[in-house]
């Protein structure tokens, strides 16, 4: 898959160590590009993504336990910079935020009325520990924001503003099935691509530039050429990732399965469950959908417009004239996995899901969207 | 032009919604120049006869008194909007109606002759046509304005018929139920109150009623995953918002 935006590096050399002790200053150089960091902390039990300001405020020693509507923090017996898998947030909280003012407009003397529009983003952030799902997830937005049809100048400028800083998984999530969707754990692309090795006698990153500005950020801080020995290390770190790999979907032919299977009573049986929150679309780095939201004062003198994120959960989703379109929990389950697994093919020629786990541990009552796949190609074989 | 005139009328409730309105200090005075209070006792003496342009209704129908009256207000108002739990759903006082009002009488008063009361507490909208139902115990004030504010510029409310847990992701809250396995009234639950409690790592109870087409069933069952007892999730569902259909539903299903 081609990455958007950024300039692929002659030559990639043999990869390099940064120790862990010079993690600050690699940090430090790419603030000194003029970069916000924003990256993994601790906040309210859980792993989430914000502002940080150096090293201190990644979750060192921390790590995450997850399973089907359960997610736990726990300590770790290292102090491992990376040494959990993802968390409730993705990227797509900096990159397409849940609530954006599109406009405002003002009442002129007139009568009349002047819109201001919103400006663009003008922060440039730093992403830092993006896994490989992740990155496929940015990609998959990419498409479906950047390169189709509609455009989203936010979007655009936000992305093609960040530094991305991939880190490789050298554990997997229960929840994880990123091999199954040719995603991951190994990363491709970002500006800098980094495995962390924790071990009781080391603790390095074997660091391979992807872009020229990743290359010469690593410049300014020291590193050395990794050693064969060092290089194995990472790669069987690297391997405890596919090998801890639970869950999978069976991909062979999914998008004409779940087309031939719209009319199975599965999704009645899964509606039964399913409390139609929303939290599984909220949490999917790949969902994209949008409603707009109009304010006025009291005066009327000033109104604004307002993006945020919806979801297809929600009945208002498809409120036409005269009601919504998709009334059952069946239906609106069914347009959820529809949308990831089948139609998001022919629309943005990819699949829309890539693995994460997400909706499986921040689902409340824990549907799992892998289960649900493997049942309805049950239902559709036995037809 | 004529201001358009606002009235406030109170059934049987606590204050707390109506007092919402008074709460909007940086906005009062923006209100009072948009619009002409005609009838608030809680706020000012001046009481104007009708008809009003705009009428929030706060508390809910525990008398036959109170049922005639609620017509009356109704005939005076030409956009009738019902502020809170016990105006939408019967509020806390609809717990008399799972159980016996006379029985009840009888305990707590020495002369329950002198009282005359309905064996239920039930919504302003099971009496009278409502034009729209603000949710919440107590109401948010944010919303008040925004209703208030919509009214008068002739536009749709930006309130949202959506469980609480897709503003609670937009907020970028920790899920609490599955973060700490706590017993989270959320997803069945309609928005509005600014997530409010899991922003303070509380699990909701649920004061803002039902979401449309809940699905309180698989939620029960959740919580009796977390530990909770038949006894708590009867209660759960019984509380401000008990006499809500799909809670008071729910809540049989456990008694
Ligand atoms: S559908 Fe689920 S597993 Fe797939 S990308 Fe979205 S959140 Fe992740
Ligand atoms: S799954 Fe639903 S919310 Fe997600 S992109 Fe598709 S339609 Fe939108
Ligand atoms: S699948 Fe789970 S997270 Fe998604 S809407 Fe249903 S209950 Fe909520
Ligand atoms: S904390 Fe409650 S409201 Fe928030 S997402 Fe979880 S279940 Fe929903
Ligand atoms: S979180 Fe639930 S209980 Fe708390 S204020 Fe909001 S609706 Fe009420």
């Amino acid at each position: 898959m081609p990455e958007t935006g950024h300039d692929h590096a002659d030559s990639i050399d043999t990869p390099s160590v940064l120790s862990a002790a010079h993690f600050g200053a690699l940090l430090q150089a790419i603030r000194n590009e003029g970069y916000t960091l924003v990256g993994p902390t601790v906040r309210d039990g859980a792993i989430i993504y914000d502002e940080i300001e150096s090293t201190q405020d990644l979750p060192i020693g921390w790590t995450d336990e997850q399973e089907a509507g359960h997610y736990r923090l726990k300590r770790r017996d290292d102090f491992a910079y990376f040494g959990y898998v993802v968390g409730p947030q993705s990227w797509k909280k900096f990159l397409l935020p849940a609530r954006r003012r599109l406009w405002s407009s003002v009442r002129r003397e007139d009568g009349g009325f002047t819109i201001e529009p919103e400006p663009l983003p003008e922060r440039r952030l730093a992403f830092i520990g993006v896994r490989a799902c992740e990155l496929a997830a940015i990609r998959t937005q990419d498409r479906v924001l950047m390169e189709g049809s509609f455009q989203d100048p936010y979007y655009r400028a936000a992305r093609q503003g960040a530094f991305v800083v991939a880190v490789n998984c050298v554990s997997a999530a229960p929840t994880c099935f990123c091999a199954s969707m040719n995603t991951g754990p190994k990363v491709s692309g970002g500006d800098l691509a980094l495995t962390e090795v924790v071990s009781p006698e080391r603790h390095y990153f074997l660091v391979s530039p992807q872009t020229a500005r990743g290359q010469a950020v690593l410049q300014r801080v020291e590193h050395r050429a990794a050693s064969d020995e060092e290089q194995d290390e990472a790669l069987t770190h690297e391997a405890r990732a596919v090998s801890q790999m639970r869950r999978k979907l069976d991909t062979e032919g999914l998008p004409e399965l779940i087309a031939a299977a719209q009319g199975s009573a599965h999704w009645q049986r899964v509606a039964e469950r399913c409390l139609a929150c929303t939290n599984c679309t909220m949490v999917c780095p790949t969902c994209f959908c949008s409603t707009v939201e109009d304010t006025v004062d009291l005066s009327g003198q000033r109104a604004e417009r307002h993006r945020k994120l919806d979801s297809c959960f929600n009945r208002e989703f498809t409120y036409l004239h005269t009601g919504s379109v998709r009334e059952s929990g069946a239906a609106r389950y069914r347009q959820w996995l529809t949308h990831k697994l089948s139609t998001w093919h022919a629309q943005f020629d990819s699949s829309g899901c890539v693995g994460c786990g997400r909706c499986i541990t921040w689902c409340p009552v824990g549907i799992d969207i892998t289960e649900e796949a493997a049942a309805l190609r049950e239902a559709v074989d036995q037809s | 032009m004529r201001k358009k005139t606002l009235a406030v009328f109170k059934f049987a409730s606590c204050d707390g919604c109506q007092l919402s309105l008074l709460d909007c200090e940086d906005e009062l005075l923006a209100l009072a120049g948009a619009i002409e209070i005609a009838h608030f006792p809680e706020a000012s003496r001046a009481v104007m006869d009708g008809p009003y342009d705009l009428t929030l209704v706060e508390g809910s129908i525990t008398t036959a008194h109170d049922a005639e009256r609620i017509k009356h207000v109704r005939a005076q108002s030409r956009t009738l909007v019902t502020i809170g739990a016990c105006a939408t759903a019967g509020g806390i006082q609809a717990l008399r109606n799972f159980a016996d009002t006379a029985e009840y009488l009888s305990v707590v008063y020495a002369r329950p002759d002198y009282i005359e009361t309905l064996a239920s507490s039930t919504s302003i909208a099971s009496h009278v046509t409502v034009d729209f139902e603000l949710r919440g115990c107590p109401i948010d004030k944010r919303q008040l304005l925004e209703v208030i504010t919509s009214f008068l510029h002739g536009k749709r409310p930006s309130i949202t018929d959506e469980s609480l847990c897709a503003d609670c992701k937009r907020a970028d809250v920790v899920c609490v139920m599955v973060s700490k396995g706590m017993p989270c009234l959320g997803p069945a639950t309609h928005t509005g109150c600014g997530v409010l409690c899991p922003r303070h790592d509380r699990a909701c109870y649920g004061c803002f009623g039902p979401v449309t087409a809940a699905n309180t069933g698989a939620l029960a069952e959740r919580l009796f995953q977390l530990g909770m007892r038949k006894d708590g999730v009867k209660r759960v569902f019984r509380s401000f918002n008990a006499g809500a259909p799909a809670f008071a539903d729910e809540s049989r299903k456990h008694e």
